[in-house]
């Protein structure tokens, strides 16, 4: 065992060779992708079309909001049934700034008020829209909201301890009671329909191909920085902390740290990656509404990072971008099978693949490793073990 | 903390915030010589009395066992002592000046005592390495621990701990993988990182063989002094083998207490103990 | 009376016979008011005038005939004819002579009514009423002829009441006397005054409205003052009566729900997110059992009740033998797994069943509702769903607390392993614990299906909440369950007049999430040292 090996057990890199290989593949990706769009021929079999890099892009959201479950699911053991919610607050915070960039260009024409506040005969902004003109007042909310939510919730919940399965359906009745606010025209978020129409970002129009370029690169440069984020903290102690706080959560009380603490600090981070994901979703989709607090769609989530595999950072963004194709790809093939596959995927992942495709990976390394070790390579094996 | 004392945080303009405020500067005041007084406690759990006006002290430096039968009410007895359980009355100081009701686990661990539990609860999914690291005396606020690196002193100070437990070899293995007797040692080794000055162990020899024994009574016989130790042990030869003083616990109070052949020659206690 | 093949001759007879009977004198002024009937809206006001006054028989049938738009003029004849059937045919009756004949509808002019006529035959048919013999009958004509100005009427409930035997038609009589009092007397006497007070009628109300807004000054201003007061106050209080009785009877619908779920997840420790969608197959079951007997809807009902048992029951048993069984003691994988299986259910019904809104009949002994005052009544579904939620409770309850069963269920959830050295099969128990909440969430869906319409999402609709009632009460704890239920339902239902229907919900979960933070517990936590950790 060398020394540099020793030292990376003790402490483990930021960018070890994992992440080397994600960082480089996102890349790529992040390059090759508006490569093909813009600078390859539409008549060429390579053109990407723009409907493709979207859809592309709204995938990759979903992967980064597959991180931040992840985060406190695989590290910190928090089932949270109610992520979604966080997702959709940092959705509609970017909602409302692409709502005021409509201006007087709304079907009423009216300057100051969205259309929706015209329709319920408002004469002006409620308080809590303004400075949503300001961009860079509305991605300050997209951190913001989600993360006070989460601060707030999780200050009373770890408080007072409330662990596993409470805490699962209590962050379900979150969501829930949210999708039901929301619902409400008086709360003034649109009511049912949400916010959409949406005209442009920054001045550019969102129905330019450039504009979707700029957004698709926007979310791989944040899924890559998310990354990161889950990372360092994942490679410090406060990460190895939180992982002994999912296996022996008293146990590291008597160890002397604060648990609450620690539980709140990783439940609002993964929060506020939540917002991004959702503030970098909806220009893409083009409209948020309440439907996004829906539990059905928090439970989504988990079933992404299930696939993939919990605790593994890269298996939450592989997991999230398969079922997210095969959603797509089903639900145009075969309407009906759609919810038949999700329920099956969630009791075949719980009963035969715990954890999940990346586990399926390990297990394969581990053969070969074991294959190569009986072929008389022990030494070799060993290093790379190391 | 609460709300309330949140706010009163506020106000206080003389002071910094409490988890500004540097770790572990409680200072323990030992002027008589004794570092843990437990008096008149009781609790009860469903009606059941569990512990029934209860009264220990232990001296500084002492290393003292507490033996009893199943019920006794030995394990509730660390549980209160280490703030997992509320007694419904009573109370419980570390020294003269710490009081051991008002804190929570964390608090308690933080002013100076550590505690081993009966079945080893060790972090199963981290390295032997990283155990000790966790249990580390160092700054544990979360902005602490997320910028915390090893420096070579503590570094040399798990080190040196992983050779007193030996499991040298084993320190970038799972806990998870370790076996039961393993288990018991990295608990002990956890507990050292901590340098309590208070020492709860529970049932330290389970699952080990007569010379993982052997070997844990004199670790626990030399930490004796600098560190008081309460020991629960079911094993009367361990216990025999490493005892000054026995204190005997039966349905919750204490039935008796003194030199293992005094508590041993004492009728009561053959009556509900030894004699069985 | 049918006259299906008149011959000759026997045609002449009749007809004579009908001649000599129209000589008579009562006969004459029967067929001239029939006959007025024909004329215009006034004629046909004194014709029912007249018919009151000669008191045939059939005349209460006549002029309900007359309200309901069932009286014709034969335009051959000339007749007024009643209307008996329309299928297979047209067939009328003649008043007076009651010779029944098929007819078409163009030989046919229906008598038209107009809405000062529809008033009087309203009262003259509750003035009729008055002498049935059902007491229900003449209640409800009293009341109804409460507030009628008709001098004539004062006179005939005065010599009425003194032969009612009925208490609680008499009472309703002297409330009529009473408001004629009031609202004709100049100085209407302070006991009718005083009556009017105790009365809910929203006749007296107004009546003493009027009193107080003539004269507000004047003692009987100020006693009508006091009376009014006195009818606000009772009316307030059947306000929080029926909030109270909504409120229980949301209570006992959550209750239903949830108790199921107090057993999986309470007593044995698993989150079964599929709940839900078993409610629904019993909501399915009992649609389906009134397809089968769609004649005996009444029936079926109470059929459905053991089906859904059964069906949602054997489907639990299902889910526990190919899934549940592999994940115990790791709740947050079968929560998962049980959430696909409810994904599943649920498109199997969009796909098999249908993906629209079913609607279960209600069967009539459960339409209509309990009167308990004018102004309260509560609907007998509502009545029934919280009785036969109290049955299933105490059923369960007895269940889990004295039958061999519910010992090995409890032994089983408190110490799995000790339970089997004691020789308990404890697959076999969980299997059937399972089961039985499970049956039990069907049978709370047969509830449901007589409140809201059976669709796919029922389920969905109801599972946060029976978490909701489960955490709040206390998990393992019946009881906890069922006070949990009940307050919540309460709780809604109060806070719904000020907040709204959504914001009461939402503030409801507010409130538990806050609860649940404050007593982890719940209401009845278990205690001691099994419940640690």
């Amino acid at each position: 065992m060398t020394a540099a090996n020793e030292l990376n057990l003790i402490q483990p890199r930021l960018l070890d060779k994992g992440s080397q290989r994600f960082l480089l593949v996102l890349i790529a990706v992040g390059v090759l992708v508006p490569v093909l769009n813009l600078l390859v021929p539409e008549s060429s079999g390579l053109h990407l079309s723009t409907y493709t890099v979207t859809l592309l892009g709204k995938y990759l959201a979903y992967a980064l909001l597959a991180l931040a479950v992840d985060l406190v699911w695989g590290y910190l053991g928090i089932l949270s049934l109610g992520h979604g919610a966080f997702f959709a607050l940092g959705g509609y915070a970017m909602g409302m700034y692409l709502m005021r960039q409509i201006g007087d260009r709304g079907v009423y024409g009216n300057p100051d008020l969205p259309d929706f506040m015209v329709f319920l005969n408002w004469n002006e902004l409620p308080w809590y829209w303004h400075g949503f003109d300001q961009f860079w007042f509305a991605m300050l909310m997209v951190l913001v909201a989600p993360g006070v939510l989460a601060f707030v919730f999780g200050w009373f919940a770890f408080r007072s301890r409330v662990t596993g399965v409470y805490l699962s359906i209590i962050t379900q009745a979150l969501t829930y009671a949210l999708l039901l606010a929301f619902f409400r025209n008086e709360m003034g978020f649109g009511g049912n329909n949400g916010l959409t129409d949406f005209k442009d970002i920054l001045g550019f129009s969102l129905q330019a191909d450039t504009t979707r370029i700029a957004l698709f690169s926007a979310t791989v440069l944040a899924l890559a920085l998310g990354y990161l984020i889950c990372r360092a903290i994942i490679i410090s102690r406060l990460g190895r902390v939180a992982m002994a706080v999912r296996d022996a959560e008293n146990r590291v009380r008597f160890v002397g740290y604060r648990v609450e603490h620690i539980k709140l600090f990783v439940f609002c981070v993964s929060a506020m990656l939540a917002g991004v994901a959702g503030a970098l979703y909806v220009p893409q989709v083009g409209i948020i509404n309440p439907s996004e607090f829906s539990p059905l769609n928090s439970i989504e989530m988990l079933i992404w990072v299930a696939v993939g595999g919990r605790a593994t950072l890269y298996g939450a963004v592989i997991g999230a971008l398969l079922v997210n194709y095969a959603k797509t790809w089903l639900t145009g093939a075969l309407p009906d099978a759609w919810l038949f596959a999700l329920g099956a995927l969630f009791v075949v992942v719980t009963l035969f693949m715990p954890k999940g495709i990346a586990g399926l990976v390990q297990q394969y390394r581990d053969m070969r490793q074991q294959a190569a070790r009986n072929n008389g390579g022990a030494d070799k094996v060993e290093e790379k073990a190391a | 903390m609460s709300v309330s004392s949140l706010f009163n945080e506020l106000r206080q303009t003389d002071q910094v915030f409490s988890f500004m405020q540097p770790q572990g500067a409680t200072n323990l005041n030992i002027d008589k010589g004794v570092i843990l007084y437990l008096e008149d406690i009781s609790v009860s759990f469903d009606g059941f009395k569990a512990i029934n006006n209860l009264n220990l002290y232990i001296r500084e430096g002492e290393l003292r066992c507490i033996i009893g039968p199943n019920g006794a009410g030995k394990t509730t007895m660390m549980d209160i002592i280490t703030g997992k359980t509320r007694p419904d009355s009573g109370s419980a100081w570390f020294g003269q000046n710490i009081n051991l009701l008002e804190m929570d686990e964390p608090a308690i661990s933080k002013a100076g005592i550590g505690r081993k539990f009966q079945k080893p609860t060790v972090f199963e999914q981290l390295s032997v390495w990283h155990n000790l690291e966790l249990c580390m005396a160092a700054p544990k606020t979360v902005f602490t621990t997320l910028k915390a690196r090893l420096n070579g002193e503590q570094r040399d100070q798990i080190n040196k701990v992983l050779t007193l437990i030996g499991l040298q070899d084993q320190r970038f293995l799972n806990a998870g993988a370790l076996s039961h007797g393993q288990k018991q040692w990295l608990e002990i080794g956890m507990l050292l990182m901590q340098k309590p000055r208070l020492l709860l162990v529970d049932e330290p020899v389970a699952g080990m063989t007569h010379q993982e024994m052997d070997r844990t009574g004199e670790l626990l016989t030399s930490l004796a002094g600098e560190h008081s130790i309460v020991l629960v042990e079911h094993d009367m030869d361990f216990v025999r083998s490493i005892a000054r003083h026995v204190t005997v616990l039966h349905q919750g109070s204490v039935l008796a207490e003194g030199t293992m052949d005094q508590v041993q020659s004492n009728p009561k206690v053959v009556e509900v103990y030894l004699g069985e | 009376m049918t006259y299906p093949a008149l011959t000759g001759w026997r045609q002449l007879v009749l007809t004579l016979m009908l001649l000599c009977l129209s000589f008579g004198s009562r006969a004459a002024t029967l067929d001239e008011s029939v006959a007025l009937l024909n004329g215009s809206f006034n004629d046909k006001s004194t014709a029912v005038q007249n018919l009151m006054s000669v008191g045939h028989d059939q005349t209460s049938v006549w002029l309900q005939a007359l309200l309901d738009g069932n009286l014709y003029t034969d335009k051959a004849s000339n007749q007024v004819v009643l209307l008996v059937a329309e299928q297979p045919e047209f067939s009328v009756q003649e008043l007076v002579s009651g010779r029944t004949y098929s007819s078409s509808k163009s030989d046919l002019k229906r008598i038209m009514i107009n809405n000062a006529l529809r008033k009087e035959l309203r009262v003259a048919l509750s003035s009729l009423a008055l002498t049935s013999a059902d007491s229900q009958v003449r209640l409800t004509a009293v009341r109804s002829l409460m507030g009628s100005p008709d001098p004539a009427l004062t006179e005939r409930l005065t010599s009425l009441q003194l032969q009612e035997t009925n208490s609680d038609v008499r009472d309703a009589m002297t409330v009529a006397l009473a408001i004629n009092e009031v609202r004709n007397a100049s100085k209407p006497g302070r006991n009718a005054i005083e009556v009017l007070g105790d009365s809910l009628e929203p006749e007296a109300r107004n009546a003493l409205q009027q009193l107080h807004d003539r004269n507000p000054a004047a003692a009987e201003g100020k006693l009508a003052a006091k009376s009014l007061a006195n009818i606000e106050r009772k009316i307030l209080w059947s306000g929080y009566i029926e909030t109270l009785f909504f409120g229980l009877s949301l209570g006992s619908v959550l209750v239903l729900a949830a108790i199921g779920l107090a057993i999986t997840f309470g007593v044995m420790g698993i989150i079964n997110m599929a709940h839900g969608e078993l409610i629904m197959l019993g909501a399915y079951t009992t649609y389906g059992i009134q397809l089968l007997m769609p004649d005996h809807i009444g029936l079926s009902v109470l059929v459905s009740i053991p089906a859904a048992f059964v069906v949602s029951g054997l489907m639990g048993i299902l889910i526990e033998r190919s899934v549940i069984r592999f994940l115990y003691g790791r709740p947050l994988e079968t929560l998962l797994a049980t959430f696909g299986i409810s994904l599943i259910l649920q498109q199997l019904v969009r796909t098999f069943v249908s993906p629209q809104n079913r609607t279960v009949q209600t069967p009539d002994w459960m339409t209509g509702s309990l009167e308990l005052s004018p102004v309260l009544s509560l609907t007998w579904n509502r009545i029934y769903i919280l009785i036969f939620c109290l049955m299933v409770f105490a059923l369960l309850f007895v269940l889990l607390k004295r039958t061999r069963l519910g010992l090995q269920v409890r032994a089983v959830s408190q110490n799995r392993a000790m339970a089997r050295a004691m020789g308990v099969r404890s697959a076999r128990v969980d299997a059937l614990t399972f089961g039985l909440g499970s049956g039990i969430a069907g049978v709370a869906g047969v509830a449901l299906s007589q409140l809201t319409n059976v669709g796919p999402n029922l389920g969905q609709a109801y599972i946060i909440d029976s978490f909701m009632v489960v955490v709040f009460g206390g998990v393992g704890n019946l009881w906890g369950t069922l006070v949990a239920g009940l307050s919540l339902g309460v709780a809604n239902k109060v806070l719904e007049p000020t907040a709204g229907a959504v914001l009461a919900k939402i503030l409801v979960l507010v409130f538990i999430i806050l609860f649940i933070q404050k007593f982890p517990r719940g209401l009845f936590p278990q205690k001691g040292r099994s419940a640690e950790g």
